[in-house]
């Protein structure tokens, strides 16, 4: 063990400024060797702008980084690979159509007189995969592989760097249940071999299962650094994350329900099998819950006409309606806020305002279809207003928002049609704690203003939390449906879980 | 103002950098014609002015439709010989009928169909933009060619002729002699660069052209009808650069099947010169102006001090890569 007074990895000082933006003021913590740091924040919060000082993917404005007592400031990220520190982010930086031990030693395969020694290079990857307990073929394209596996060559990437500081991004966000624990054996190796690792992580009981400290940023700025996390309970972290407490997560009210706002009969189409039959109640909100690969996402698209349903009839408020394609259903008053906001959310490099108006602005034009500017301004301010959008300005890339700012953007738009019936996917993945409240606290209140709700999440307390009725998906089909007091969060998952066909059969 | 000259004022960066995004090539071309006034012979001349203008006015007339193609996210070439296809198409119908308006709307009718062709495919069988007008580039040079039965169609109609050749205002010389004058194919070029860019900036139809070059799936979900916004850009493009090919017939006098050989790229560069974004979601019709011009003022510029076209080849492509690391370099900053 090394001087305990001075930490392995030490952020001394960092700033970092963007155009009208400060995304770091001063931020100093360290690291110590032989420990897992978690690294907390709201989205927005500066913690991936303090990962890219880290990895010399950006430089700081001011302050620096000392790594064993050396100081540095990356220039590029192959320094910070030099100085053996590796960032290993959400979505993998790996080349899928190549082999397992290529993306392994990529940019220092073994090689004899310029020729890659194929061999070798299977042996030592081999080599290094056993060493992280995997038993993959390294001559495995990487695209076979499924996610959690993945994430596992990246590891064994930065160990044949001689990685000493590993930074990790949400490793967790997409992995299974049984591939976490596979991870955390991991990372609980590495400490013991005596890196310096650090955890960023929206999730509170990874950070109390697996961490040793903690970091709190809010809006750039260091909040405070717990040594050890012995005497610390989650609210004090929360805490420290927004800056206020935050008493009940959800804020559940009960409302009185309408009429029928939209009923669904024999919906089937490409991910549903079954013929879905369902119906919502004005000022209700509906939970669907699944696994991943259920069919929730599927369910909405068909309702959405995103994908074409095969078969079923849909009514909305008692009148029957055709959706083949998005268009219709805006017009029919269902809208969907899709799980993939950078996918099929936003359009990045257009501004808020244009993103805001984005669905709306057909139904305000004059002759030839000229937008009126005056109403696009103005319902982009009011929905932004409304909303509690942090934006510099309407004419900012939406980009440049935080992904809880960028959400609300989407919920603007839909807001600015006439909606009876919204499709939330996901509406809080990857939002930090103080967005997520404020859009449960939306949700209730259009409810109550008469709206029917649909939320899709993977997140069971979030759904148990919101909902006034939960429906469950397994494999394709309405499986089960329960009442807000009925709804037991051990019930709800065993009617989630596959039955499993292999079990059944006789051997 | 000169602010530019210092860049220790970080509270005015942002309106300087906002303004220098909006009308950077703009800049850049009035420094060119200022260089080259000059530098130089004859080039600050009413003539010479006059020349440039109608120079560029074939590539900036099929400029206009090309950045709404490169904003939504796709790509033209098949405007590279829908323009001598127009050209030889509205020749052949005059030849046959003596009707303009017939010729005329045979020629743009046909750009429409060409362009309705590489609309559906793009759109609806989701073929690569680049392939399907590569294909379709090919096979409209070979129904110009059949049709012209490989031979350039005279034209003598005057009314024809009247078409690219009248003029206004008319300034003359002392001696009697033309001056410096605005002819119709330049009009319509302005004309057209005022019609798209109002499109693009103020309609549903030009702002969705951006949204689905931005995104296209997030465009599609949300309502944008991205299949019908894609067919039209592509119809458009289509007649107007069979509109292109009828003036430049007329001008010429001809309908020339071997006419504007490798026009598509010198389009297709001059708006990515300007600052339009292959990728698309990004592009403004003074980017597009400003592209078109710079390129039209270097060639002649170039022409005036009789500079070989082998090198001039190697300056317009040296200038197109490094307008592009530029983009690049600021875009990153």
């Amino acid at each position: 063990m090394s001087n305990a007074a001075h930490p392995y990895l030490v952020f001394d000082d960092i700033t970092k400024t963007y155009p009208g933006v400060k995304a770091l003021r001063g931020v100093s913590f360290g690291v110590e060797e032989g420990t897992v740091h978690a690294l907390m924040g709201e989205n927005g919060a500066g913690k991936s702008t303090l990962l890219k000082a880290l990895s010399g993917a950006h430089q700081p404005t001011t302050g620096c980084l000392r790594i064993g007592g050396k100081e540095h400031v990356f220039t590029s990220t192959s320094a910070a690979m030099a100085a053996g520190v590796a960032v290993i982010y959400q979505e993998l930086h790996l080349v899928p159509e190549m082999s397992v031990a290529e993306n392994i030693y990529l940019g220092h395969l073994p090689q004899r007189g310029g020729i890659v020694d194929r061999s070798r290079l299977n042996e030592l990857a081999a080599i290094q995969l056993r060493r992280l307990g995997e038993d993959i073929d390294p001559d495995t394209k990487l695209a076979r592989l499924p996610i959690g596996q993945r994430q596992m060559v990246e590891i064994a990437k930065a160990l044949t760097r001689g990685a000493k500081v590993i930074a990790f991004d949400e490793p967790t966000s997409s992995l299974s249940a049984r591939e976490i624990e596979k991870l955390f054996t991991v990372i609980r190796d590495l400490r013991r071999e005596g890196c310096a690792i650090l955890y960023v992580t929206h999730r509170m009981e990874e950070v109390f299962r697996l961490c040793d400290a903690c970091t709190v940023l809010r809006d750039g700025a260091h909040v405070r650094t717990h040594p050890s996390l012995q005497a610390i309970t989650p609210d004090v972290l929360v805490k420290d994350m927004v800056g206020r407490d935050i008493a009940d997560v959800y804020g559940y009210q009960a409302r009185a329900h309408g009429p029928v706002a939209l009923q669904v009969d024999g919906l089937v189409g490409p991910g549903v099998r079954a013929p879905a039959s369902f119906s919502i109640a004005r000022g209700e909100i509906l939970g669907l819950f699944g696994l991943v690969g259920a069919g929730r996402t599927e369910l909405l698209k068909l309702l959405f006409g995103a994908t074409p349903s095969t078969a079923g009839t849909i009514r909305v408020h008692d009148a029957p309606v055709t959706v083949r394609r998005p268009a219709e259903a805006i017009r029919a008053g269902i809208v969907y806020c899709t799980e993939d906001r950078k996918k099929e959310g936003i359009v990045p490099i257009r501004s808020v305002k244009e993103n805001c108006n984005l669905s709306a602005r057909r139904s305000h034009v004059s002759f030839g279809g000229v937008i009126n500017e005056t109403w696009e301004r103005e319902n982009a301010a009011e929905q932004t207003t409304a909303l509690a959008v942090k934006t510099p300005s309407l004419d900012q890339l939406i980009k440049h928002l935080s992904g809880g700012n960028q959400q609300k953007v989407i919920l603007g738009r839909w807001l600015s049609e006439d909606v009876k019936v919204l499709m939330l996917d996901e509406p809080t993945r990857g939002i930090d704690v103080g967005a997520k409240s404020e859009i449960y606290k939306l949700m209730f209140k259009l409810a109550a203003e008469g709206m029917a709700v649909l939320v899709v999440s993977s997140d069971l307390p979030e759904v148990l939390g919101l909902a006034d009725r939960v429906l469950v998906m397994r494999q394709g089909r309405l499986a089960a449906e329960f009442s807000r007091a009925d709804a037991a969060p051990e019930r709800v998952l065993a009617a989630a879980l596959p039955i499993d066909t292999n079990a059944a059969r006789p051997v | 103002m000169t602010a530019s000259s210092a860049p220790a004022s970080p509270p005015k960066s942002g309106g300087a950098a906002a303004l220098l995004d909006r009308a950077g090539m703009l800049l850049i071309l009035a420094l060119l014609v200022i260089v080259c006034s000059f530098t130089v012979p004859n080039f600050a001349s009413p003539n010479n002015a006059e020349s440039v203008l109608l120079q560029v006015s074939t590539v900036g007339i099929v400029a206009t439709t090309m950045l709404f193609c490169l904003a939504s996210g796709n790509f033209d070439l098949s405007v590279g010989t829908l323009i001598p296809a127009g050209g030889v198409l509205c020749a052949l119908v005059l030849k046959d009928t003596g009707n303009l308006v017939l010729a005329i709307g045979a020629a743009l009718g046909f750009g429409a169909l060409v362009g309705l062709i590489n609309g559906v495919v793009v759109a609806k069988c989701k073929i690569n933009p680049l392939i399907t007008t590569l294909s379709t580039m090919m096979m409209v040079k070979g129904v110009a060619f059949v049709f012209a039965d490989g031979k350039s169609i005279g034209i003598a109609n005057d009314a024809v002729l009247n078409l690219a050749n009248a003029a206004f205002p008319v300034f003359h010389n002392e001696r009697g002699g033309v001056l410096f004058q605005i002819t119709a194919p330049v009009w319509i070029c302005f004309a057209l660069f005022f019609l798209f860019g109002f499109l693009l900036n103020r309609t549903i139809f030009g702002r969705n052209t951006l949204a689905i070059g931005g995104n296209e799936e997030a465009a599609r979900l949300a309502g944008i009808p991205v299949d019908r916004v894609k067919i039209t850009i592509f119809v458009l493009q289509g007649a107007i650069a069979a509109l292109a090919g009828v003036l430049l017939a007329s001008r010429m006098g001809i309908g020339d099947p071997k006419t504007a050989q490798g026009i598509e790229l010198s389009i297709i560069s001059a708006c990515v010169l300007g600052g339009v974004s292959l990728t698309g979601g990004v592009g403004r019709m003074s980017y597009v102006i400003a592209g078109v011009f710079i390129m039209g003022i270097v060639e002649n510029a170039m022409n005036l001090l009789s500079i070989d076209s082998f090198y001039q080849y190697i300056v317009r492509g040296a200038i197109l890569l490094s307008a592009v690391l530029f983009d690049r370099f600021r875009t990153r900053r």
